[in-house]
């Protein structure tokens, strides 16, 4: 019979010796990169066109982002409809995404019908046409969307916040709004399509049980583009932050409202810094997973709220420490102030072993987890390429999470979690 | 082709295990046969608070999350109008420690007072950010209403009112506990880096001494023929007119099942759907459509929504998604069309299983239905939907005297 009182014995995934699986490199004819993960038991493939086309590079709001979501809607052979059900037809998920420093096109597909696929995407890379109806029509529904979440305080929150720390002309802070569609003019696109898209760089992320002839069929079609050939412009970005830092800052938005939106922020630098990996275990105590201090205090003890995390943004440039939660209206003010008091408790008390165990071995455990499968590899060597790092970079936050002591979390507690260098909104 | 080994406990807890040894990980599933649907009419919600009440500590055991996090796991859970599924993934190594955990939990949880207290609070704040505190956030409670007149899922799995969660006492979750949590009405799933011969040993170990308790013995009473039209209009403090509209179709298991996802998928699945290019693209009428059905275990809904551009009346949006289903229903769909949406759900299967995770609970869940093969034959029932049996079905569904239509006014 089983004695339940007593834990199984455990080993602790601490002892783990994880290991990121290498890519295979490759480079087209044109120069463009491409980082293979071949894996999985599916016969399945993504790969993803990165190109630095995000808002980074824009001259006026929504420039970037019009442009990619309209990739797909027209070229000079085929109509919106007629691409969609292209790449519908094969069963294959056609996505594209805008993002600050970069933008994507994303495909998913069964490795059958690759041949089909590729010469479609092409055509996106080379033949968009943007054509005014289309985007008229993405105006008039993207801003009827916007009417939609700007009831929404979470979403307010958030576009508020990044501004905050950013300031509305920076692309980590700018956002939204029906004046900044109503402005977007199709000569804009495609002047900033044939820049950066047709004449720009780009980056062939790709993985999946990898056909042999794959590369030649990307070689076939992405490798004579005259892609990879100019250098970027620098796009000169001064961060202006909000001077409200350190005060409470409340907004009203909807008199209906029932919860509060709160998020408490503060500047970070980016991933280069001698900090981050260190602070990356004290966020994942503090605020980053189920068992934190946060959601542990303020959700399993307080009830306040059914979810409270906190998470380093994920900017290539300059991040931010960001706390986020949505809590009962009466209760806003009374969150706020644990999560004061969770970030003093790490500035004077030591952690103890036993809790810091459990963080290493929760991460441990959960970096394990995620290297499973070609898309999660992929996805890791993704961040690390874009963010000019290299493998040390996985080495060393697994060294990180090994070897950090209770000390050293409550130093960088007191050199960090300090409410007053910390933008506080509420949002209801 | 996903394999998998099956055996029973004496105390009728049913076990199935799929071995992969490609993944460090193992996947522990414990799918439990209730769901909204068996809650009674003055007690909505219950079902889902329980779920999070499974967290709370349970007899032998203190903290069900420490020791799976110290153990390098993690997990969750949901709970639907049928069913509550709880999942974990840790280190292969580890997988005692989820034994455990789990076996604990199903002999019997703690029946915390200050558990229910907060859990109590924690899923008003869950109601209310997911359905009051959000524009259109209680379309679905107005809709299920209207189409259900006797069949639980008349009410949504987070409840019909937070006053009933407020009220639930330590008594109701006990009867409920011992009425449903009981290993002759749970499936437990393990997959990864595991063999049958360990599970076995694990499953007898852990879960074999768990009393059986009283099968639970489920009588929903079902809905009838719907015969005339149901109508209802709402205004609310929203920006923009929305339109919905549902339809009842055939259980899970209905042989009509497989016709009717690809019709979903015909209408409104993606941007070469015809909805999308018909009322957003080139009527511009809507600003969005979907078309979508619940995937429910008893007969569910196919519905339409969608929100109209502005000026646009909602009659004239009606009408137009009328005209759209008069041609499903007279027309018959293309060779290709019919190709392209099959192309789709294979597509969609191939990704869904790559995550071992992903297939532990779908072995769980088709267990439920009735046998966990199920799940290998699905594409090929897909594969034999015919072009005929679209346009059959598509009269058959959307009759108007079948139809529930919500005319969602903005303020």
């Amino acid at each position: 019979m089983a004695n339940r009182t007593i834990a199984p014995k455990i080993i602790d995934p601490v002892e783990f010796d994880l290991h990121l699986k290498p890519y295979e490199k490759k480079t087209l004819d044109n120069g463009i990169e491409v980082y293979a993960i071949d894996a999985g038991a599916e016969e399945v493939l993504q790969i993803e066109w990165v190109f630095f086309a995000g808002n980074w590079y824009e001259q006026q709001n929504m420039i970037a982002a019009t442009t990619n979501f309209l990739l797909k809607n027209g070229t000079a052979s085929k109509t919106a409809f007629q691409i969609s059900e292209h790449f519908e037809y094969y069963g294959a998920y056609l996505n594209r995404g805008c993002y600050n420093e970069t933008s994507t096109i994303t495909l998913h597909c069964l490795n059958k019908h690759i041949e089909e696929l590729l010469p479609v995407v092409q055509e996106l890379i080379t033949d968009a046409t943007f054509p005014e109806d289309e985007l008229k029509l993405y105006k008039q529904n993207n801003k009827q969307r916007l009417s939609v979440n700007l009831k929404k305080c979470d979403f307010v929150a958030n576009r508020h916040i990044d501004e905050y720390l950013f300031g509305i002309d920076h692309p980590y802070g700018k956002y939204s709004s029906a004046e900044a569609y109503d402005a977007v003019e199709r000569d804009q696109l495609k002047a900033f399509y044939d820049q950066f898209y047709r004449h720009g760089k780009c980056i062939l992320f790709v993985a999946g049980k990898i056909p042999a002839n794959l590369f030649a069929q990307l070689n076939k079609y992405f490798g004579s583009l005259p892609l990879n050939n100019k250098t970027l412009p620098e796009g000169a970005h001064p961060i202006v932050q909000s001077s409200n830092i350190g005060s409470p800052i409340r907004l009203s938005n909807d008199p209906e409202g029932v919860q509060g939106a709160v998020r408490i922020a503060r500047p970070f630098p980016n991933r280069h810094h001698p900090d981050f990996l260190n602070v990356q275990v004290l966020n994942t105590l503090f605020g980053g997973f189920f068992g934190s201090r946060l959601m542990n205090n303020i959700r399993e003890d307080k009830g306040y709220t059914y979810g409270i995390h906190s998470y380093l943004q994920n900017h290539i440039h300059s991040s931010a420490w960001m706390i986020t939660t949505e809590a009962g209206k009466d209760v806003c003010d009374a969150t706020v102030k644990e999560v004061y008091k969770e970030m003093k408790k790490l500035r004077e008390k030591l952690v103890d072993d036993e809790e810091l165990l459990l963080v290493k071995n929760f991460m441990m455990g959960s970096i394990l987890g995620d290297l499973d499968g070609p898309f999660h590899i992929i996805g890791r060597w993704k961040n690390i390429i874009l963010n000019d790092l290299d493998e040390s970079y996985f080495y060393n936050s697994i060294r990180a999470i090994k070897s950090i002591t209770p000390a050293e979390l409550q130093e960088l507690a007191n050199k960090y979690l300090q409410p007053k260098e910390y933008y506080e909104l509420v949002v209801v | 082709m996903i394999q998998f080994d099956r055996f029973s406990l004496a105390n009728g807890l049913r076990v199935l295990v799929h071995e992969d040894h490609s993944t460090p990980m193992a996947v522990v599933n414990v799918l439990y046969d209730v769901g909204a649907k068996d809650e009674s009419e003055s007690k909505t919600g219950f079902a889902h608070l329980f779920e999070h009440l499974m967290f709370g500590g349970s007899v032998n055991v203190p903290s069900y999350d420490d020791p799976l996090q110290l153990a390098g796991g993690e997990n969750n859970a949901f709970t639907t109008n049928d069913l509550t599924n709880y999942y974990c993934q840790l280190p292969a190594q580890n997988i005692e420690t989820a034994f455990w955990l789990e076996s604990d939990r199903m002999l019997s949880l703690a029946f915390s007072k200050k558990s229910l207290e907060v859990q109590r609070k924690v899923v008003c704040e869950e109601f209310k950010e997911h359905y009051i505190n959000k524009p259109y956030g209680d379309v679905w409670f107005k809709m299920r209403e209207l189409a259900y007149k006797v069949h639980p899922y008349k009410w949504q799995t987070i409840g019909k009112e937070l006053s009933h969660i407020e009220n639930a006492k330590i008594e109701d979750v006990k009867n409920f506990f011992f009425k449903h949590y009981r290993p002759s009405n749970a499936i437990l799933v393990v997959a990864g880096d595991i063999t049958t011969a360990q599970v076995k040993e694990l499953a007898e170990k852990w879960f074999g001494d768990i009393p059986a308790g009283e099968k639970y013995e489920r009588n929903l009473p079902q809905e009838p023929k719907q015969m005339e039209p149901r109508r209802l209009e709402v205004k609310a403090n929203v920006p923009l007119d929305a339109f919905y509209k549902c339809w009842h179709v055939g259980s899970r298991l209905d042989s009509t099942y497989y016709a009717m996802d690809l019709i979903t998928e015909i209408l409104g699945g993606g941007g070469s759907s015809r909805l999308y290019q018909a009322l957003v693209k080139e009527k511009k009428l809507f600003s969005n459509i979907d078309c979508y059905h619940f995937g429910s275990t008893d007969a569910g809904l196919l519905a339409i929504e969608g929100k109209l551009v502005k000026g646009v009346k909602l009659q004239d949006a009606e009408k137009a998604v009328e005209e759209e289903l008069t041609k499903i229903k007279n027309e018959k769909v293309s060779e290709s069309e019919l190709e392209k949406v099959k192309n789709k759900t294979e597509s969609a299967i191939a990704f869904e299983d790559m995550s071992v995770m992903n297939r532990a609970s779908s072995i769980a869940m088709y267990e439920l239905l009735g046998d966990a093969q199920l799940m290998n034959t699905e594409l090929s029932k897909y594969q034999e939907v015919t072009i005929s049996d679209i346009q059959k079905l598509s009269n058959e569904i959307f009759d108007e005297n079948n139809s529930n239509t919500l005319y969602y006014y903005a303020n």
